[in-house]
């Protein structure tokens, strides 16, 4: 029998060996160290930061990288080394949340919908059809165009761009699965549908649905910078990395620094993400089997 | 063609091969000596994980990249084949020798038509123009075909199973090889296709003098078709005799087990129990000390579990047995112990448990956008066509029939997973939905359903005591606690220990996976189980055992079964009443040993006389099926079975519905001829005065 004190040391246990077998390949354990800096770094925030994010100091504009100044300062003063801090920890809520809400919608729709099958299934995915028709940045501009540039607006963007692509790798892995005699088994037994999809199917989807996830989240990144970029996401004086990049585009010659870091950063945490993604997609497919 | 004289054409010595797993070679065969001369039609027998495939890839020079053979030589004419230069190895080893694969589909080019793809192996350069097409038209010819030049322009997807493994038995004659290798040509394909496919290659190879290394699990088609049989268990060569000797008397108690375990036409369980072997075939990276079968063997001593017995000569082969000359001599006895057979032998009527009335399904087929227009009728797959059964409580009715009858939609409808189109289904005298969700709780625990893949059966990331746990949670309404105490229970009566509720499905060999899908049904403590092919994927020996175990279970609890199998002499075995089914129609029912005696349907005629029996050279009716099965779409008008039926009357079989022939004690035909004509040109399959011995058990055969 398995009794709880029994699985929580060999859950724990999983949760190590995962670990282990991702810093096993050089490329996930370069991914899985990336991903934890720019983690740590947007947890602590403000903590680990010497200044605030929209703190200007006029005597200090300018100011090329030393050790007062990490990253240096932009030409209002501001450290750049807190702004990129202050703007991990903006991308990973806004990133991160969007994504998230793109794979609960679209797990528990992908789920429900190809389970059932019939009219539900086809108006749900011809509906999905024609989102994904639709490349994610247009989608983006047409959006906020209607909503006003604001976070809540980014979040929105993220969800809709996003919950098609999780609900299809959802869709493939439960056709797959529906069919399967333990599925037909739960069936005859009479179980739930809910039953039948939360405990029966749907820890087949977790490590599809795991790297997917992954996968979606470097994108919000990118998407999140690239709409800050062109001055439809986040507004200033909002550390964003994509509005840092855009702002120090003029100063380029003058204080590159403005430009490098906060464009490093985005690549940095979009590679690091993607690695991660790759090296979870190896373990998992390997954890299938205990 | 050969005529190199009497040396051997293959010669194994002392073959090890082995396969890499991270940074070990782990070996999967391990010193075998063979050795197959010209001509000769070598059957290679063993289960799965006995490394048969493994040996026959080795010969070909064809194992996958972490495989090697790591000891030993293989020879062909007397020539090693890993000290062959790749040149010499392609022109004088792998032109005279030919693999016809499991699988046909993948073997072939799906992009190029069948005829070019023959006409490449007669002419591998291309030069000879015209005569490679003749060439190529006459081996499928050779092989059968009634209209090559069709089949030649056909794509391989077009034709049946049965016909591409033709195409390929075809393609690998072409080449004229000296040595013919089958890796379980047949083993996908129903029994009235296997068997003319059996015929085709004992019919090629007598004219040809071709020799065949014949892989196979089943002991019964080895003994249709080979003059010798080398039997293999967990990698090592345990028997090597000529066929009629190693029927006659097995040596090893290996080959005892295997034929004890296999059921035979006509023996039943009212008769006897099936004597499965025990445990289960070791992995190569745990072999045991000494004789690798010493863990299974009902006979073996410490000197068996000290050191590996050698392979000795005896009689026209050799065994590798310490004790085979006891055994021979008859004074040791390597029968596994019977299990008790309690089936008590009962005519008497009981109360029908499951009661299907003109059971219905249709699927219906798409149209395509241009035949709605058109007004074109929307077709509809007949896969089930007013099919009436009734299963008795304590009794078991075998539904039979080959892939394409209807016999696993029948099953699916009953239960209602995949609802029936018309029909109606009473499960202990209530008439029940035909969609499972809409049924009361009461009728889903009362029919239950074991299903066919052990693989699939359980959910990989859910312990089997959680598996278990559930119906008794649900549909009993039990605690935890109460709960846990019946699956202890529940796993001994599937003869697993109580620690098996902790292990998941990835660690469970196949037939503990079948044990627990088992246990899972018996937990609702259902008065009707349906078996759709559960023990089809089974090896023979652990076949028997759940067999056994699925005999015993209902004899205790009295719950009426519905077992559904292609392999007739498996539903011979468990079955009281046996309804045979074609192109989704019932074709004869009727209690057992009157289905399996004349007179039957034709269409029996011909399935009874496809089952490969374990006796070589033994004298039977040869009814063999042309043709494939129709299209359930194009249903044939008249009698579903005219178009394949050997003793087809005329014009009456193409138009008319055949009437229902009562032969007494609810036995009868759907068929035009007479029974009294039936049973005069009718032959018995199986000859009723054979009996099985139910104690020492030996010396019948042969």
């Amino acid at each position: 029998m398995a009794s709880p004190a029994v699985s929580a040391p060999a859950r724990r246990r999983g949760w190590v060996r995962g670990l282990r077998s991702l810093y096993a390949r050089p490329s996930s354990a370069l991914g899985t160290t990336l991903v934890a800096i720019f983690l740590a770094l947007a947890v602590l925030g403000p903590l680990a930061t010497p200044y605030g994010a929209t703190e200007q100091v006029y005597t200090e504009r300018s100011q090329p990288p030393s050790l007062r100044h990490l990253f240096g300062t932009d030409h209002l003063g501001r450290d750049v080394f807190s702004r990129v801090v202050a703007g991990d920890r903006d991308i990973f809520l806004l990133a991160g949340s969007g994504t998230l809400i793109a794979v609960v919608v679209g797990t528990l729709l992908g789920l429900l919908a190809t389970y059932r099958g019939g009219w539900l299934e086809e108006v749900t995915y011809r509906f999905f059809d024609s989102l994904l028709a639709v490349p994610a940045l247009l989608l983006a501009l047409l959006l906020l165009g209607s909503l006003g540039p604001s976070r809540t607006s980014v979040l929105a963007v993220i969800a809709v761009a996003y919950t098609p692509i999780v609900a299809r790798v959802v869709r493939s892995v439960v056709l797959d699965t529906k069919t399967k005699e333990y599925v037909l088994a739960a069936r005859m037994q009479g179980e739930s549908t809910a039953f039948i999809l939360g405990r029966e199917i749907l820890p087949s989807v977790l490590p599809a649905l795991a790297v997917e996830s992954a996968l979606r989240f470097s994108y919000s990144i990118f998407l999140v910078a690239s709409l800050g970029f062109l001055g439809v996401g986040v507004q200033p004086p909002n550390p964003d990395w994509g509005l840092m990049v855009s702002e120090a585009r003029d100063f380029v010659y003058i204080t590159p620094w403005t430009l490098t870091f906060p464009a490093l950063a985005i690549s940095l945490l979009v590679i690091g993400v993607n690695l991660l993604a790759d090296g979870l997609k190896r373990v998992l497919q390997v954890g299938v089997e205990p | 063609m050969s005529g190199e004289g009497a040396g051997p054409l293959v010669e194994f010595e002392g073959v090890t091969v082995a396969y890499r797993r991270g940074r070990r070679w782990t070996p999967a065969v391990r010193g075998v000596d063979l050795r197959i001369d010209a001509g000769v039609t070598y059957g290679l027998v063993g289960e799965s994980g006995s490394g048969k495939s493994t040996l026959a890839l080795a010969l070909l020079q064809v194992l996958p990249p972490n495989g090697r053979v790591i000891e030993g030589t293989i020879r062909y004419r007397g020539r090693a084949l890993d000290r062959l230069s790749a040149a010499a190895r392609r022109t004088e080893f792998h032109r005279r020798v030919a693999l016809v694969p499991q699988d046909p589909l993948p073997s072939l080019n799906p992009a190029r038509t069948v005829g070019r793809q023959i006409e490449e192996v007669v002419d591998p350069s291309g030069r000879a123009g015209g005569g490679a097409r003749g060439r190529a038209l006459a081996m499928l010819e050779a092989v059968g075909m009634a209209d090559p030049e069709r089949v030649a322009r056909a794509y391989p997807h077009q034709l049946s199973g049965g016909m591409q493994q033709r195409v390929l038995i075809a393609m690998a004659l072409a080449g004229e090889p000296d040595l013919l290798v089958l890796d379980e040509p047949t083993t996908n394909l129903d029994v009235t296709t296997e068997v003319t496919i059996l015929d085709l290659v004992r019919e090629l190879v007598r004219d040809r003098d071709t020799a065949v290394l014949y892989v196979s699990h089943s002991l019964g088609v080895v003994a249709e078709l080979c003059d010798r049989v080398a039997v293999l268990y967990a990698g090592e060569l345990v028997e090597d005799a000529s066929t009629r000797a190693l029927f006659a008397r097995p040596r090893h108690p290996y080959t005892q087990g295997l034929f004890d375990s296999v059921p035979r036409l006509g023996t039943t369980r009212r008769l006897v129990a099936l004597r499965p072997i025990p445990g289960r075939i070791p992995a190569p990276t745990a072999l045991p000390v000494g004789c690798v079968f010493a863990p299974r063997c009902p006979i073996a001593i410490d000197a068996c579990r000290r050191a590996q017995p050698p392979l000795e000569p005896a009689g026209d082969g050799a065994v590798r047995c310490i004790r085979w000359r006891e055994i021979e001599a008859g004074e040791a006895d390597p029968h596994q112990a019977a299990p008790p057979s309690r089936v008590a032998a009962t005519a008497e009527r009981v109360d029908a448990v499951l009661d299907v009335v003109e059971l219905r399904k249709h699927f219906l087929l798409r149209r395509s956008l241009a035949e709605l227009v058109a007004g074109v009728p929307q077709r509809a797959v007949r896969a089930v066509e007013d099919i009436s059964l009734t299963v008795r409580r304590g009794h078991t009715l075998g539904l039979v029939g080959e892939s394409g009858s209807g016999k696993s939609t029948t099953a699916r409808a009953i239960v209602g997973l995949d609802p029936a189109s018309a029909g109606a289904i009473h499960v202990v005298g209530q008439q029940v939905d035909r969609v499972l969700e809409r049924r009361p709780a009461i009728a889903i625990r009362q029919l239950q359903m074991v299903f066919q893949s052990s693989d699939e059966a359980l959910n990989p990331y859910r312990t089997v005591g959680a598996a278990l746990r559930r119906p008794f949670r649900r549909l009993a309404g039990l605690s935890r606690a109460e709960a846990g105490d019946r699956v202890r229970r529940l796993l001994q009566d599937v003869q697993l220990t109580a620690d098996y509720a902790g292990r998941r499905p990835a660690e469970l060999s196949g037939g503990e996976k079948q044990r627990v899908a088992i246990a899972r049904a018996f937990a609702a403590e259902p008065e009707v189980l349906v078996f759709d092919e559960s023990v089809s994927g089974l090896d023979v020996s652990v076949q028997a055992a759940i067999l056994n175990l699925v005999s015993s279970l209902q004899e205790e609890r009295g719950t009426g079964y519905l077992f559904i199998s292609h392999d007739l002499a498996v539903v011979s075995f468990l079955a009281d009443y046996v309804t045979v089914v074609y192109l989704g129609r019932v074709m004869e029912s009727g209690p057992a040993d009157r289905v399996l005696q004349p007179p039957y349907h034709p269409y029996t005629e011909a399935l009874l006389s496809a089952i490969p029996l374990l006796e070589p050279g033994a004298e039977r009716s040869h009814v063999r099926l042309e043709g494939e099965v129709p299209s359930p779409v194009d249903t044939p008008a008249g009698c579903p079975f005219h178009t394949r039926c050997p003793r087809v009357l005329g014009e009456i079989c193409r138009t008319e519905a055949p009437p229902w022939r009562p032969a007494g004690d609810d036995h009868g035909v759907y068929c035009h001829i007479p029974l009294e004509e039936l049973s005069a040109v009718q032959v018995p399959a199986l000859r009723s005065e054979r009996r099985e011995g139910g104690g020492g058990g030996k010396g019948d055969r042969g």
